[in-house]
């Protein structure tokens, strides 16, 4: 029995045309109306990839309505996952930093991605629709001050994990939600590691392996250690 | 004994009595048992802590995090080729196929597609890497149960897979091999053969295993209507792979969805089970890795000549975007949610892996149940340590 | 040679017994761990078991035994630590107090009990003891529920055991191990002489419910819950190393011999062959050669008994106890009720 793919799509991946021809996704344009239409209010902003997935971004106090809507009215019964974006760039860069040079200014502005975004971290969801296959990814925003939303749990059993992990890694926290444990650190961990401005503890241990001589080489070769630090640099700019 | 005064003797009574009312009241007289994180039966370090009353199952909750290695935080200071290192090591028995979706999804950041013949070799390493997976729980499953036996048979047919994915990529159990645009090198010569050769082997395998484990009374009798997941239970935790396709949802990523990847070029069959008992998760995967086997098959007949790796430049910049591409993996639907920023690495990753959605659903499903259902409900659902922790 | 032996003092004799029933246990103990444990289940893997130690690993028993030997002593902090020392040795005691009922040869036998039987199954319980305290005093939770799974267990299977051998009592009408050897290799089935009168024809049902039953009085799989090595890592032996787990070690491997031993004796014969093949009628005219080749025989029945246990033992998974108890109660007892009666009804109508 030959394997069925979805209906109603046309896509078109490779990039090896010189024309790209428009693309035309019906089925998640006339998905993304229905939804626009039922959400109303709640409803902020979208993005659609045609042939390839659409984002939605809610309202914050609207989360857990929202997420009902979609899954009663549009059928998105599947949960895929739940997670945080921290859109504020990481003010270690990639953590390639040479000790003893004093620490770069980096731009840490925060610029959001698909579907737009007004506070620096942002919840988003994974649904899929069981019976069509179609995905939908949602976001929301939240609050820069006091992060929180709406727990999903009474929706989505499975959410209960996910929370938790959002929570002890970003430290958001998920109103209703009465079992907030740490799921992988330990009980006593202090902070919350995925942010951008928690710092990764093994490239403040020890230097990046790339930028290879810190310290001058023993006989005095200091122009060879000096060349060394200024190609290990332009790497750095180029990538920062 | 020492001779208690009276009034001590009536408060120490009076004591005792208050203590065995607070027993009463609360229902604290169960033992609590540590499973793990150091057990035979976890297929890892996973922790199950246990309120047990009698042999009888009170309530139940793994404890994981003892494998947590900070991925996502890793994954925002590496560049793009680097994170294929660190992503192998997710679900560590059938690794190249952890490495696809992530690949998969830069690829469409940067509007690249691998070349035909690559797109056909990763889909055969991709299942490959499925049959040395599942090939390794149809035998552990025995020894979960009980049955010393399968498991060397199980071991013994899976260095076959092994050694074909290592005279292929050059590693047993982290390739590596599969690069942005296509993949690190060619086949070596003689390999098409050669796995042909293997999968015959490894259908006698299935067929054995069917025959000395499935088909055994007291295995049929410890699996059947144990651990029942539901349909729509299974759907609002997120279970994927077999253990949704057990629950009878028609649901297979390789059909379902139109990806770079050349499943819908080879003629195979979706294996579902209506009853959602362990004995049908376990069904579902022996039968899995069969329609695996045939699958390679076809497409070894079929794969085209031409370059293995797309024209890319030699610094990766993927441009900015978000990109989510997720697979048919062999514990169940692994996905990445790659954010890019135009850098030479990720902004942000978030991997979503299938056990963690599978395990998540136990404190709910190990209510009620006995002791040794425990390990046969955890064996059935098959989860992979690394893909837990991360 | 019986002669030989009356000149021997009574103290000698004592001594000569306390060495034979060492190497009656010991050395069928050694053997099977050897050629059922190292090598029949490797084989059975599709491996070569261990190659290193001697001659095709012949020897790696006493380098295991040594190992263990040499092991420190560990008791764990909040055991009770007397009874914990005590355990092992309840369970192979209870293996050396059983093998004195074996006859071995016409007149190569320990003791001459009239109740052999019933002291067999008497004394085979004790080692339920042993099991049962290793569990309690181990202060672990894993051993605990290993030894409470072990005494429900075995008590349950202890019934389908006495009611098995029952029928042979009956058919042999005699609880002496030594006269129900005579009978088997005196008797005749189907008017042929030549074959003896191997209970193991007639009382087939009581054969089969003995061999389970033993199968499960050694917590062999599948009927392994107390040890359930995925489960309980090691049931009521996690605590013990050292010596104490060689101890337990021999233990079961030693039992196994001797369940075979008893099992051969009730239904294949013992030490004999028909005796119509030599032209004797009755024990006394048994020769004197019979003596050192009984055990012989003897030895091959009881590794042809064993191989059958080893063989399911590796090849099955475990029940859980609650089917393991159905099993029992609701299956084996009925079938061993109703094996009692009818070979009542035919000795009484035949």
């Amino acid at each position: 029995m030959p394997p069925k793919s979805p209906n109603g799509e046309v896509r078109q991946l490779s990039s090896s045309s010189e024309t790209t021809t428009p693309v035309v996704d019906l089925e998640r344009e006339q998905m993304l109306e229905a939804i626009e239409l039922s959400l109303g209010d709640a409803f902020v902003d979208s993005h659609l990839k045609p042939g390839d997935d659409l984002w939605i971004r809610v309202r914050t106090d609207s989360w857990l309505g929202s997420v009902q809507k979609l899954r009663d009215h549009h059928s998105f019964d599947y949960f895929g996952f739940l997670s945080a974006i921290d859109w504020m760039p990481s003010p270690y860069g990639r953590g390639e930093d040479d000790p003893t040079e004093p620490a770069p200014v980096r731009d840490t502005t925060i610029r959001s991605g698909y579907a737009g975004g007004d506070t620096r971290m942002q919840v988003f969801i994974r649904l899929v629709n069981s019976k069509t296959h179609l995905g939908i990814t949602v976001k929301v925003d939240v609050a820069d001050s006091s992060p929180s939303v709406e727990s999903l749990i009474t929706i989505f059993a499975g959410a209960n994990w996910h929370e938790r992990e959002t929570h002890e890694m970003f430290g958001i926290d998920f109103v209703g939600h009465n079992d907030l444990r740490n799921m992988y650190l330990p009980v006593d961990f202090e902070g919350h590691p995925l942010r951008k401005d928690f710092p990764l503890l093994a490239r403040m241990v020890k230097p990046w392996p790339g930028i290879v001589d810190v310290e001058p080489l023993p006989g005095g070769d200091e122009e060879d250690s000096a060349e060394v630090k200024a190609s290990a640099q332009s790497k750095d700019s180029d990538a920062s | 004994m020492t001779m208690l005064g009276d009034r001590q003797q009536l408060s120490y009574i009076a004591s005792q009595a208050a203590d065995a009312r607070l027993n009463l009241e609360l229902e604290t007289e169960g033992m609590t048992l540590n499973i793990g994180p150091q057990h035979p039966a976890t297929h890892g370090t996973l922790r199950i802590i246990a309120r047990l009353d009698g042999e009888q199952v009170v309530w139940a909750e793994p404890a994981c995090g003892y494998m947590h290695r900070g991925y996502e935080k890793l994954t925002e200071v590496r560049t793009f080729p680097q994170v294929t290192t660190l992503v192998n090591r997710i679900d560590w028995l059938g690794s190249f196929a952890n490495e696809v979706p992530f690949i998969l999804a830069a690829e469409k950041l940067m509007g690249v597609e691998a070349p035909t013949r690559a797109q056909y070799i990763r889909t055969i390493l991709f299942e490959l890497s499925r049959i040395a997976n599942v090939s390794l729980f149809l035998g552990d499953l025995g020894v979960q149960l009980g049955a010393i036996t399968p498991v060397f048979l199980a071991f013994r047919d899976r260095e076959y897979v092994l050694n074909l994915i290592e005279s292929a990529t050059g590693g047993r159990f982290h390739p590596n091999f599969d690069r942005i645009g296509g993949l690190k090198d060619d086949l070596p010569a003689g390999w098409i053969d050669e796995t042909r050769a293997v999968m015959k082997k490894l259908r006698s395998f299935c067929d054995q295993i069917e025959d000395l484990l499935f088909g055994n009374e007291i295995f049929q009798s410890r699996t059947r209507g144990i651990g029942v997941i539901p349909r729509d239970v299974a759907l609002q935790y997120g279970l994927s792979g077999a253990n949704l396709r057990a629950s009878g949802v028609d649901w297979d990523l390789r059909r379902d969805q139109t990806l770079p990847m050349v499943w819908d070029k080879a003629d195979w069959k979706v294996w579902t089970h209506p009853d959602g008992d362990s004995f049908a998760r376990c069904w579902v995967r022996l039968q899995e890795t069969r329609e695996s086997t045939k699958i390679v098959d076809q497409l070894l007949g079929a794969i085209p000549s031409g370059p293995v790796m797309a024209k890319v430049p030699k610094i990766i910049k993927v441009p900015e975007g978000e990109a989510w591409v997720s697979t048919e993996n062999p514990l169940g639907e692994m996905g990445y949610y790659v954010v890019s920023r135009g850098d030479l690495g990720p902004f942000r990753v978030k991997i979503r892996s299938a056990s963690f959605n599978n395990i998540s659903i136990t404190p709910w499903l190990l209510r009620g149940v006995y002791v040794p259902d425990i390990v046969t409900i955890l064996a059935s659902l098959y989860f992979i340590l690394g893909d837990i922790d991360r | 040679m019986i002669a030989l032996l009356a000149e021997v003092p009574y103290w000698g004799q004592s001594l000569l017994r306390v060495l034979g029933g060492l190497v009656a246990v010991l050395l069928p103990a050694g053997t099977i761990v050897y050629v059922f444990l190292f090598k029949m289940m490797s084989f059975m893997q599709s491996r070569l078991g261990p190659m290193e130690a001697g001659p095709y690993g012949s020897m790696q028993l006493f380098a295991e035994v040594g190992k263990w030997l040499q092991k420190e002593d560990i008791v764990p902090d909040r055991a009770d630590a007397r009874i914990f020392k005590m355990a092992p040795v309840i369970v192979l005691v209870s293996t050396f107090l059983l093998v004195v009922v074996v006859p071995f040869g016409p007149e190569a036998w320990f003791t001459d009990f009239e109740t052999g039987v019933f002291y067999a199954l008497a004394v085979s319980s004790i080692s339920v003891l042993g099991i049962l305290i290793a569990g309690w005093s181990s202060a672990n939770k894993y051993s605990l529920l290993g030894g409470l799974r072990a005494a429900g267990q075995l008590i349950a299977y202890e019934l389908p055991m006495v009611l098995a051998v029952m029928g042979v009592v009956i058919q042999a009408g005699t609880m002496n191990l030594q006269k129900i050897v005579v009978a088997q290799n005196t008797g005749s089935m189907f008017g042929i002489d030549a074959i003896g009168h191997p209970y193991v024809i007639s009382q087939f049902f009581g054969f089969i419910i003995f061999m389970i039953a033993i199968q499960a009085e050694l917590t062999q799989a599948p009927f392994d819950m107390p040890i359930a090595e995925s489960e309980l890592v090691s049931g009521y032996m996690t605590e013990y190393s050292g010596f104490r787990f060689l101890i337990f070690f021999i233990g079961e491997f030693a039992t196994a011999g001797v369940f075979a031993m008893i099992a051969s004796v009730l239904f294949l014969g013992g030490w004999g062959v028909p005796f119509t093949w030599f032209g004797w009628t009755s024990v006394d005219d048994v020769a004197n050669w019979m003596n050192f080749v009984g055990p012989l025989i003897m030895f091959t029945k009881m590794m042809l008994l064993v191989f059958i246990i080893m063989w399911i033992r590796f090849s099955y998974p475990r029940l859980r106890e609650d089917q393991l108890q159905r099993f029992a109660w609701k299956g084996l007892i009925p079938v061993a009720l109703i094996n009692i009666m009818v070979t009542a009804i035919l000795k009484v109508v035949f």
